[in-house]
């Protein structure tokens, strides 16, 4: 027998408790406050994400009984917070895995949301005494980390995959437990992309801190012989071609990803990154006469495409279709290019600085 | 049903053993890209390039029957397991491979 062990009452999305067999199981409710909200939007910027968490354990959604349904899910509490928002009026028993604070699908791909698990929780929160049924509602997205049938032979607990959102719930109790083949496919909609393009841009932005300065510093000092309006003139010009490419690569590529032509993300990002190019060309034809400025602009058509071809390959981990073998493929012949043409463009920025 | 955004083209490692299927459709439950269908008590491959190697069918099925080399398709967790790193902030990591 598992040691027992119930969530602390002290945690501020908890309202009340439910006595139980084994001692006072919190109590949540369906509305989420203004708190929930902040700390969801601070998670989607990248603050403090990664200690997003509640406690482990069983949860008490309004006033559940015996015959009350099971709902499982990852202790992040985004998911968490989900889960009780989509069942409104509704009483029922929350029986939140350590999944580490990470997402139901992320957790299940490593296996944290996993079978073992799911049947050690299901022990240490005395389940079996506190429901007369044997039935658990799991979100379709644990499947990677979960077998049903092994859930079942080591806890006797029937595993029944849900709807992909929560919010689909509601319709899936309504009907028997039939979730229809629109809540069983995964989208991944321009909502759902642009939830993204923080965390895309926080990424890029953390290099880009250390990047940016130092190539308006190499710029600036570069240029100073052709006076200092000139020089600033060509570090700020730096700065604004980097920030092209972060816009073409984190922000462009998640935002149109099913418009921009090429399946591979890269040739996505290269494509926008091309874009960017043509767009700033407009502006600076006219340094097209000396060769400092030849080179100057030579090499920003190598480094924004590399860029941001490299920026939108690296979406694919947050994009929900894309597959390992797939992500391999595409790198093979991807990050070699990124990484020459980035080579090449350097010498040829770092040239056109030094060489006048 | 149809998936909108469709990856690269045959590269998926997804295998189906039609002999030991039991028809039991759990795997069609788990699959976030329809990429499975039951006809006659078997289930068959229908979309094989909307597969993402979730793993979750394979995971799912109480027959073995079906396969597939998962992991998660990210970029930057192939880019950390090349340079030996194991932890990332990012929520995927990938076992290197045997």
């Amino acid at each position: 027998m598992a040691q027992l062990s119930l969530p602390s009452l002290d945690q501020p999305f908890v309202v009340g408790s439910i006595q139980t067999l084994f001692g006072l199981v919190p109590q949540v409710s369906s509305s989420l406050v203004w708190g929930d909200r902040l700390g969801a939007f601070k998670a989607r910027w990248g603050i403090g994400r990664m200690h997003y968490t509640v406690e482990p354990g069983l949860y008490a959604l309004g006033k559940p009984d015996h015959q009350s349904p099971i709902f499982v899910t990852a202790n992040y509490k985004m998911s968490f917070d989900k889960l009780r928002e989509a069942l409104p009026g509704r009483n029922a028993w929350i029986l939140v895995l350590d999944t580490k604070g990470i997402n139901v699908w992320c957790a299940s791909g490593k296996g944290t949301f996993g079978t073992k698990e799911l049947v050690g929780r299901i022990k240490s929160s005395g389940l079996e005494e506190i429901v007369s049924h044997r039935e658990l509602i799991l979100p379709q997205l644990s499947g990677p980390g979960v077998a049903a049938h092994l859930v079942k032979k080591l806890s006797g607990f029937k595993v029944t995959y849900g709807p992909i959102l929560a919010a689909d719930l509601p319709a899936f109790l309504n009907h028997e437990l039939k979730a229809t083949p629109e809540m069983r496919l995964k989208t991944f909609t321009i909502r759902e992309r642009m939830a993204l393009i923080p965390m895309e841009v926080v990424g890029a932005l953390k290099v880009g801190f250390i990047v940016i300065p130092v190539l308006f510093l190499l710029a600036l000092f570069g240029r100073l012989g052709g006076g200092l309006t000139s020089a600033l003139h060509h570090g700020l010009f730096s700065v604004l071609d980097l920030l092209i490419a972060i816009l073409a690569g984190a922000v462009l590529t998640p935002l149109l990803l099913p418009w921009v032509p090429g399946r591979a993300f890269s040739l996505k990002g290269f494509g926008l990154g091309l874009l960017g190019v043509a767009m700033l060309m407009i502006f600076v034809w006219n340094d097209w006469v000396t060769w400092s400025g030849r080179l100057e602009i030579l090499s920003w058509v190598f480094l924004i495409p590399a860029t941001s071809a490299y920026l939108a390959m690296n979406f694919t981990g947050a994009s929900t279709y894309t597959s390992l073998s797939g992500v391999r493929k595409e790198m093979r012949w991807a990050l070699p290019l990124q990484i020459g043409s980035g080579i090449v463009g350097m010498i040829l920025w770092l040239g056109s600085n030094f060489l006048t | 049903m149809m998936n909108a955004l469709v990856y690269l083209r045959d590269v998926v490692t997804l295998s189906l053993d039609q002999m030991k299927c039991v028809g039991c459709g759990t795997c069609l439950h788990v699959c976030p890209h329809a990429v499975l269908s039951l006809t006659n008590g078997k289930v068959e491959v229908t979309d094989r390039d909307a597969c993402m190697e979730c793993g979750a069918c394979a995971r799912n099925c109480p027959a073995d029957a079906l396969h597939v080399r998962s992991g998660v398709g990210c970029a930057t967790a192939v880019i950390n397991s090349m340079l030996g790193r194991k932890k990332s902030s990012c929520c995927c990591t990938i076992e290197p491979e045997s």
